[in-house]
C-alpha cells in the first residue's frame, strides 16, 4: 500500500470524525471563555442529537424530504440546544451553583429527558432510522486539484467544512470584535469588566447558550451523518472528547480546530489502522486512549503550558473581590 | 411564616431535603404532562422498595457500591477536591479484584480481603496520578480524572478482550472463595443478588469518619480543605495532603468496583459504556453533605429510586429514566443551594 492510498484512507475519515468535535469545542469554548465552565457539553450533544433525529423522524413521517429537512433539523436542534443551556446558565450564573457539578447534572438530565421521550413516543428504547442523512459530495472545481482534491475536496461532507470555516469565523469574532473582547474580559477579570460597564451576568448567559447552540449542532451533525438513530449510547464520550480537544487547543478557536482534527485522526486511525501496515502491530487500544493521555500531558505542561481563563469557574458576585 | 422555618442544625438538613422534595415535585409534574398518573407512579415506586424482602435485598445490594462511590467523592471534596473519576477509579477496581479472584486460589480469609485489596490499590493508583498533577503542576483535578475515566474505560476493555475473555464478552467468573455472594442473604430475601459487600460498606463509612475526625492526618486533610494558605503557613505540606486524598478517594472507589466484581456480578463484562455508579457518588455525596451517615441516606435514596423504578415501569408504565431526571433535579437543587438559602432568608426577614 503507498503513501497515497494510505493518506487517502485516513484524511477523510479524519476531518469527518473531527466535524462535530470541532463544532462542540467552539461552543465550549464560548461558555469557558466567558468564565463559565461548561463540563455539559455531552449532554448539550444528546440534546442536539436527539432533536435532529426527532425533528427528521417527524418531517419524514409528514412526507417531506431532501436538503430542506436536513436544514430545519440542524436549525431545531441549534435552538433547542441553545434553550437546554439555559438550565446550566440558570444554576451557575444566576443560583451561583458549583459549576462542575451543574455541568454534571445537565448531563444527567440530558440523557434521561431524551430517552424518557423516546419511549413516551415510540414505546422502545431507541428511534427508528432516518432516511435522509448528510450524504457525502465532491465540492465543485477544488475536488479537481490534482493531489489535494482527492485527498480534501472529493466525497466529503459539506458539515466538516462548515466546522472548519466557523472556526476561522470564530477566532475572528473572539479576537478581532467589540463583543469578543467583552467575552473575554467577563471570563479574565470579570470586576475589573463590570466597572467598565459591561454587565457581566448577560455576557456570560451569552457565552452558555452560545455554548449550547454550538454543542446542539454538533450533536445534530454527529447523529445525522454517523449514527442516523438516537438512543441512550449515541453520544458516548463525544462531548467530553470536545472539551478535550479546547483544553488542548488551549482556548483559541484554531488551536481547539487542530486539536480536534488530530482527536479525528486519532479515532480514523483507530478504526483503519488494521489496514495500514505499519500500525497494524499497534493494539488499537492505545489510538482509542491517546487523545485523552496528551490532554493530561498538555494540561502537565509538557507539551506546552495550557492555561484557562482566570476567572473560571467562579460566580461573579457584585461587590466582592 | 418565620416560626416554621427551620433553624440551627435543622437548618442544615432543610437543603437537601426540600432540593429532594423539589425534584419529586417535578418528576410528578413530568409524569402529569406526558399523561401518567403521578400518584400511581409513585406509589408503585414505593412498592418497588418496601412491598418484598427481593426489592429490599436488590435495594440493598444497590446501595453498597453507591455507598463507597458516594464516600470516595465525599472525601475528595473534604479535602477541596472534586474527584469527577469515581467512575474510572471503580472500573480498574472492579477489574483488578476481579483478576484476583480469579488468578490465585486460596482459603477465603485470604483471598477475599486480597482481592478486595486489590481493587482498592487499583482505585487508588486511577486517583494517585491527578492527585500528583494537581500537586506538582497545578492542573486541575477535574479534567484529569475525566480524561482517567476513559483511559480506564478503553483499557480495561482491551485487557479484558486480549487476556481474560471467555464467550460471551466478559471475564470468567471468580473462584468461590474470593465472593461475596452468600446464599444465606439471598435465601433471606427472596433470591435477590444481596451480597456481604453492604457489611464492608458500613465498615467504609466509618473507616472514613475515623479517619477525617479521629486522627491528625484527617484534621491536616480537613484543614488544607478548608483554606490551602493557611495549612501551609501552619506547616502542614499541602501538596502531600492533595495526593493522599486523591488516594484513598480512589482507594474507595476502587471498592466499590470491587463490591460489583466480588459481590453482584463474579465477573466483568466488557463495558460498553460507563457504569453510571461513579456519577451517581457525585449526587450522593452532594445530598449526604460530604458526611458518612448522610452518604448512606443518600445511597438509601437513590439506590432505592432506581429499584423502584423497575416495578414503577412494569406497574405504571412509568419509563425508568423518569428517575434518571429527578436525580438529575436533585442534583441541580443541592448543587443551587444558594437560592434555597436566599428565599428562606427573605421570608425570615419579611416577618421581622
Amino acid at each position: 500500500m503507498d503513501i497515497m492510498q494510505i493518506l487517502g484512507l485516513v484524511i477523510p475519515a479524519a476531518i469527518f470524525a473531527a466535524a462535530p468535535l470541532i463544532l462542540t469545542a467552539l461552543g465550549g469554548l464560548f461558555s469557558e471563555r466567558a468564565g463559565v465552565v461548561n463540563i455539559g457539553l455531552e449532554g448539550l450533544m444528546v440534546m442536539g442529537a436527539f432533536t435532529a433525529i426527532i425533528t427528521t423522524l417527524t418531517l419524514e413521517g409528514m412526507g417531506m424530504g431532501g436538503p430542506v429537512v436536513i436544514l430545519l433539523a440542524l436549525v431545531i436542534s441549534i435552538l433547542i440546544g441553545s434553550l437546554f443551556s439555559l438550565f446550566h446558565a440558570v444554576a451557575s450564573i444566576t443560583f451561583r451553583a458549583d459549576q462542575i457539578v451543574s455541568g454534571v447534572a445537565l448531563n444527567f438530565l440530558a440523557v434521561g429527558l431524551t430517552v424518557f421521550i423516546v419511549r413516551l413516543l415510540y414505546n422502545k428504547g431507541q428511534t427508528d432510522y432516518i432516511s435522509n442523512r448528510i450524504y457525502r459530495m465532491d465540492v465543485p472545481l477544488l475536488s479537481d486539484i490534482p493531489f489535494i482534491g482527492p485527498l480534501f475536496f472529493s466525497s466529503a461532507y459539506m458539515t466538516s467544512y462548515v466546522a472548519i470555516l466557523l472556526a476561522v469565523i470564530v477566532y475572528f469574532v473572539i479576537f478581532y470584535t467589540p463583543f469578543g473582547l467583552r467575552l473575554r474580559s467577563v471570563g479574565e477579570h470579570p470586576m475589573a469588566a463590570d466597572t467598565m460597564g459591561i454587565n457581566v451576568n448577560r455576557m456570560r448567559y451569552i457565552g452558555v447558550m452560545l455554548s449550547g447552540a454550538f454543542a446542539g449542532l454538533g450533536g445534530a451533525v454527529f447523529a445525522l451523518t454517523v449514527t442516523g438513530n438516537f438512543s441512550a449510547t449515541t453520544i458516548v464520550g463525544q462531548g467530553f472528547m470536545a472539551l478535550a480537544a479546547l483544553i488542548f487547543g488551549k482556548w483559541n478557536p484554531l488551536g481547539a480546530l487542530g486539536a480536534a482534527l488530530f482527536f479525528g485522526l486519532a479515532q480514523a486511525l483507530s478504526i483503519t489502522g488494521q489496514q495500514i501496515p505499519l500500525l497494524s502491530d499497534v493494539p488499537p487500544v492505545f489510538l482509542l486512549i491517546a487523545p485523552y493521555v496528551l490532554t493530561i500531558l498538555a494540561l502537565a505542561g509538557f507539551v506546552g503550558r495550557a492555561e484557562g481563563p482566570k476567572a473560571i469557574g467562579k460566580p461573579y458576585i457584585k461587590g466582592s473581590r | 411564616m418565620a416560626k416554621l422555618l427551620p433553624k440551627g442544625r435543622l437548618l442544615s438538613w432543610s437543603v437537601p431535603l426540600i432540593a429532594v422534595f423539589l425534584g419529586i415535585f417535578i418528576g410528578a409534574i413530568i409524569m402529569l404532562v406526558s399523561g401518567y398518573n403521578p400518584i400511581t407512579g409513585y406509589s408503585a415506586l414505593i412498592r418497588g422498595i418496601f412491598s418484598d424482602t427481593y426489592y429490599l435485598g436488590e435495594t440493598i445490594r444497590m446501595m453498597t457500591p453507591l455507598i463507597l462511590a458516594g464516600l470516595a467523592v465525599a472525601f475528595a471534596f473534604r479535602t477541596g477536591l472534586l474527584n469527577i473519576g469515581v467512575e474510572g477509579q471503580l472500573i480498574v477496581g472492579w477489574l483488578a479484584s476481579v483478576y484476583v479472584g480469579i488468578a490465585f486460589d486460596l482459603p477465603a480469609v485470604l483471598h477475599l480481603p486480597m482481592a478486595i485489596l486489590a481493587g482498592a490499590l487499583a482505585g487508588a493508583l486511577w486517583g494517585f496520578i491527578p492527585g500528583l498533577l494537581k500537586a506538582k503542576f497545578q492542573v486541575h483535578e477535574v479534567i484529569v480524572t475525566i480524561m482517567m475515566n476513559y483511559i480506564a474505560l478503553y483499557t480495561a476493555n482491551a485487557i479484558i478482550r486480549s487476556y481474560l475473555l471467555v464467550p460471551g464478552e466478559r471475564t470468567e467468573s471468580i473462584n468461590q472463595s474470593a465472593s461475596l455472594s452468600s446464599p444465606f442473604l439471598q435465601s433471606l430475601t427472596d433470591f435477590s443478588r444481596l451480597h456481604w459487600g453492604f457489611v464492608v460498606a458500613i465498615l467504609a463509612c466509618v473507616i472514613m469518619w475515623f479517619i477525617l475526625w479521629r486522627t491528625t492526618k484527617g484534621y491536616e486533610l480537613r484543614a488544607v480543605g478548608l483554606n490551602q494558605h493557611a495549612s501551609q503557613y501552619a506547616g502542614m505540606n499541602v501538596q502531600r495532603n492533595i495526593i493522599l486524598s486523591m488516594l484513598i478517594s480512589g482507594g474507595f472507589a476502587g471498592v466499590a468496583g470491587a463490591m460489583e466484581g466480588l459481590g453482584t456480578y463474579g465477573y466483568m463484562s466488557i463495558l460498553s459504556g460507563f457504569s453510571g455508579l461513579g456519577f451517581d457518588g457525585i449526587a450522593v455525596a452532594l445530598l449526604g453533605a460530604n458526611t458518612a451517615i448522610g452518604v448512606v441516606l443518600a445511597s438509601f435514596l437513590f439506590g432505592g429510586l432506581k429499584i423502584g423504578a423497575l416495578n414503577m415501569q412494569s406497574q405504571a408504565g412509568v419509563p425508568t429514566e423518569l428517575v434518571e431526571i429527578v436525580i438529575a433535579l436533585i442534583i441541580f437543587f443541592v448543587a443551587s443551594s444558594y437560592i434555597i438559602r436566599w428565599v428562606m432568608n427573605r421570608v425570615k426577614k419579611e416577618d421581622i
